[in-house]
């Protein structure tokens, strides 16, 4: 656009403008409003004037949402055997999530599959994909994240009907065969609004309850009966995605291991085994591949045979094998950092409680009771009385797990 | 009091020299390079009185002249961090003490230009960072003193890593979130006092760990270096992990060295650098009944416990096992 036109078109220019401070090279119809569905947040007042949008009402918020998926310290089941169950029918083509039903499916899987693995290092994981009426195993139960995803990216065509009875019918036979202090679970991504089976659902519905499969569905389409009867039966969750962040939202829930059922594992002493390292440049066989491997690799401490990764069972002797790292990812699940409450504080001008005036954890300022130039909440540790803002209070209960406050106080 | 001493003679000698250097650069445009690199260094000091008053009582009786005090570790490090700003001036400094009873900022390079901003800054004297840091080190101090008063326990001999690992962890998640080009983070822990002892690992440990794989998990590498007689498993195992750099110099009077050879390298750089590489790292797991290291062992399934010998219940969380299971655990790879 030359300069001459600036005074002739001035409505056109500022939408470039518009368009060039979002950083997009999108034009307008082509964003995706559905998104990020930016109407819902605005509220309105009792005579429908739009009202700021309120920093410390939306953390309230997605706190209290927060909160009420956190329960009080129950025991959970750490070493999980899960099969994801991918419904490629027919269904799974629809293009209402963009580009199709089936590639957000595989991104979350995808996503999924690598956060099961960084919250339950020694838990295995196997993929079932229906596709015109049959399932089909795509990996075996295992604990390679990455032969899981490339299975998946192989395998992505969908067709025909899809079928709950026999997807649970194979997911069942390769979870019967698992030690009994496992825990068994199923998850469904589900897009068909129907299930073409080959007997009486009902009885392979009962026959999961009997093995004590948990099995939870999140389904694309909308609520499904027979969905229901299956998550309520066997003590699973069943959730239907409105959108694309909320699907990935729902299937991230179930990454953390669930609430452990009493009856549904025995608890048992399993036998491990700590590999060392291998040296470096010592050359060696490995039972994994069967190739020639020069330096790094692990020695099975019982029949000296060599694995390239851990954790896995050994190849030659089928026992477990970890690293000491491996068992301490896990162990945050057990000592879990008490929930934090808001306060509310009003600073002496004496001074007095003047370490109250910044985040203990990242020295960002808290809010002041009466004073509005700080928005947010202002939460404090049941335990050391430290105050926090919202920011570490998500990133210490989501990802480090430890309270700084009671970190540094001598117990 | 050596720190007072320290912040009246030093800065003179050190921070002129820095500063003038600044003004220099100021009028200079900024270097609009991507990969230049402009770090974020949280530097944890160690400041447990009872490593520092032990080296102290050690130089006494020996009549050495030449023991590793704690103002002259203080003196290497104060030279590291100026050396930094140095290095490039757009660099972020912050500073956590790791005592044995509590852990606090020092510094934060940020913080203090935003209280230089709002006030006047030609009236007030831009106080140096060594004045800085040796005001709340003394503030610090004093609290420490009064804490190991009150408790007087034997115990806390170690420092409290973990809980200056986690505000480490808060304070980089905050430089983060900030805007896009935000400095590339990284921890420096100087360490002196030894681990956790073995009666008090798991809970440390854990927390530790946790800390450890949080770092992992936001690609912020661990340095460590050891200032004290003894090697750190835990660091040891954080470097590994996090991908930083352990070094324990042989030598601690010549910290500055390896201060500013090894961990004054950005991120980039250490690309092109032959540094320190990682040697054995030791991840045998040790059992909670003997606190022996072992290869083999059994894991309670319900709170992952580590036992060397079969057991009828888990000492830990109190499971009933169910009996002769952990011979059936052991079975031949499912056939598949």
């Amino acid at each position: 656009m030359g300069p001459e036109d600036d005074g002739v078109m001035p409505m056109e220019e500022d939408g470039d403008l518009d368009a060039e401070e979002q950083g997009r090279d999108l034009e307008a119809w082509e964003r995706a409003y559905a998104e990020d569905r930016s109407w819902e947040s605005l509220t309105e007042d009792a005579s429908g004037l739009l009202l700021a949008v309120d920093v410390t009402q939306q953390q309230r918020q997605a706190r209290r949402r927060y909160a009420a998926s956190k329960g009080p310290r129950i025991q959970r089941g750490i070493i999980r055997y899960l099969f994801v169950i991918c419904d490629f029918s027919r269904a799974a083509a629809e293009e209402d999530f963009k580009p199709s039903r089936m590639g957000i499916v595989a991104n979350c899987v995808e996503a999924f599959v690598r956060e099961f693995f960084d919250q339950n290092p020694l838990s295995h994981l196997g993929l079932i994909v229906i596709r015109s009426g049959v399932a089909k195993r795509l990996t075996d139960l295992s604990g390679s994240p990455e032969a899981h995803i490339r299975a998946l990216r192989a395998n992505l065509e969908c067709s025909g009907d899809a079928s709950i009875q026999n997807a649970l019918d194979l997911a069942r036979g390769y979870l019967s065969s698992i030690p009994t202090y496992g825990h068994r679970e199923i998850l469904f991504l589900y897009s068909a609004l129907s299930t073409c089976d080959p007997g009486d659902i009902m009885d392979s519905i009962n026959a999961c309850k009997k093995a004590n499969i948990r099995c939870s569905v999140v389904g694309l389409s909308a609520e499904i009966y027979i969905c229901k009867t299956l998550c309520e039966r066997t003590g699973g969750i069943y959730s239907v995605a409105i959108s694309e962040s909320h699907l990935k939202e729902l299937v991230l829930e179930h990454a953390p291991p669930p609430p452990a059922i009493a009856e549904a594992a025995v608890a048992s002493l399993v036998r491990m085994g700590f590999p060392t390292r291998g040296a470096e440049g010592a050359v060696a066989i490995c039972a994994c591949h069967r190739e020639v491997k020069l330096g790094g690799g692990y020695t099975c401490p019982r029949c000296k045979g060599r694995v390239c990764e851990l954790p896995t069972e050994c190849h030659v002797c089928g026992l477990t094998l970890v690293s000491s790292p491996h068992l301490a990812r896990s162990y945050h699940h057990l000592f879990p950092v008490p929930a934090f409450e808001e306060v509310a504080v009003t600073l002496h001008p004496s001074g007095k409680n003047d370490a109250l005036r910044l985040c203990y954890g990242c020295q960002q300022e808290l809010p002041v009771a009466g004073n509005k130039s700080v928005a947010g909440v202002r939460l404090e540790c049941p335990r050391c009385k430290q105050h926090f803002c919202f920011d570490c209070d998500v990133y210490i209960h989501e990802s480090l797990h430890n309270c700084p406050g009671c970190e540094s106080l001598i117990k | 009091m050596v720190l007072e001493h320290w912040s009246k003679k030093n800065p003179t000698l050190i921070c002129r020299k820095s500063e003038n250097f600044e003004i220099k650069l100021r009028g200079l445009p900024q270097m609009a390079n991507p990969q230049d690199d402009i770090s974020q260094v949280v530097i944890l000091l160690e400041a447990n009185p009872y490593f520092w008053g032990e080296r102290i009582s050690r130089a006494a009786n020996s009549a050495e002249t030449t023991g590793f005090t704690f103002d002259r570790f203080l003196e290497h490090v104060l030279l590291f961090i100026n050396s930094l700003f140095l290095l490039n001036q757009a660099n972020r400094v912050v500073v956590i003490a790791t005592g044995a009873t509590s852990c606090a900022y020092l510094y934060d390079s940020q913080a203090s230009e935003v209280a230089a901003n709002a006030r006047t800054a030609r009236a007030v004297k831009k106080q140096s960072v060594v004045e800085k840091i040796t005001q709340k080190l003394e503030d610090f101090m004093s609290k420490e003193a009064v804490c190991d008063l009150n408790q007087g326990m034997e115990d806390t001999r170690y420092s409290l890593l973990s809980g200056s690992l986690s505000m480490a962890l808060c304070y980089i998640q905050k430089v983060l979130r900030g805007a896009p080009p935000h400095p590339r983070p990284r921890i420096l822990c100087l360490q002196g006092s030894p681990d956790a002892p073995p009666q008090y690992v798991t809970l440390p440990y854990i927390a530790i760990m946790n800390a450890i794989f949080s770092a992992q998990r936001s690609l912020v590498p661990i340095d460590a270096c050891l200032v004290g007689d003894q090697p750190s498993a835990f660091l040891q195992q954080a470097t590994h992990i996090t991908g930083g750099i352990y070094q324990k110099p042989s030598t601690p009077e010549g910290l500055f060295e390896y201060l500013a050879m090894v961990f004054a390298t950005d991120l980039y750089s250490r690309k092109f650098l032959q540094l320190p590489g990682a040697s054995g790292v030791d991840f045998r797991a040790s059992c909670f009944c003997h606190k022996k290291s072992i290869d083999m062992g059994f894991v309670c399934s319900v709170c992952l416990s580590i036992f060397c010998k079969g057991q009828r219940t888990c000492t830990t969380c109190n499971a009933n096992f169910a009996p002769n299971k952990p011979s059936a655990t052991g079975q031949k790879p499912k056939a598949s």
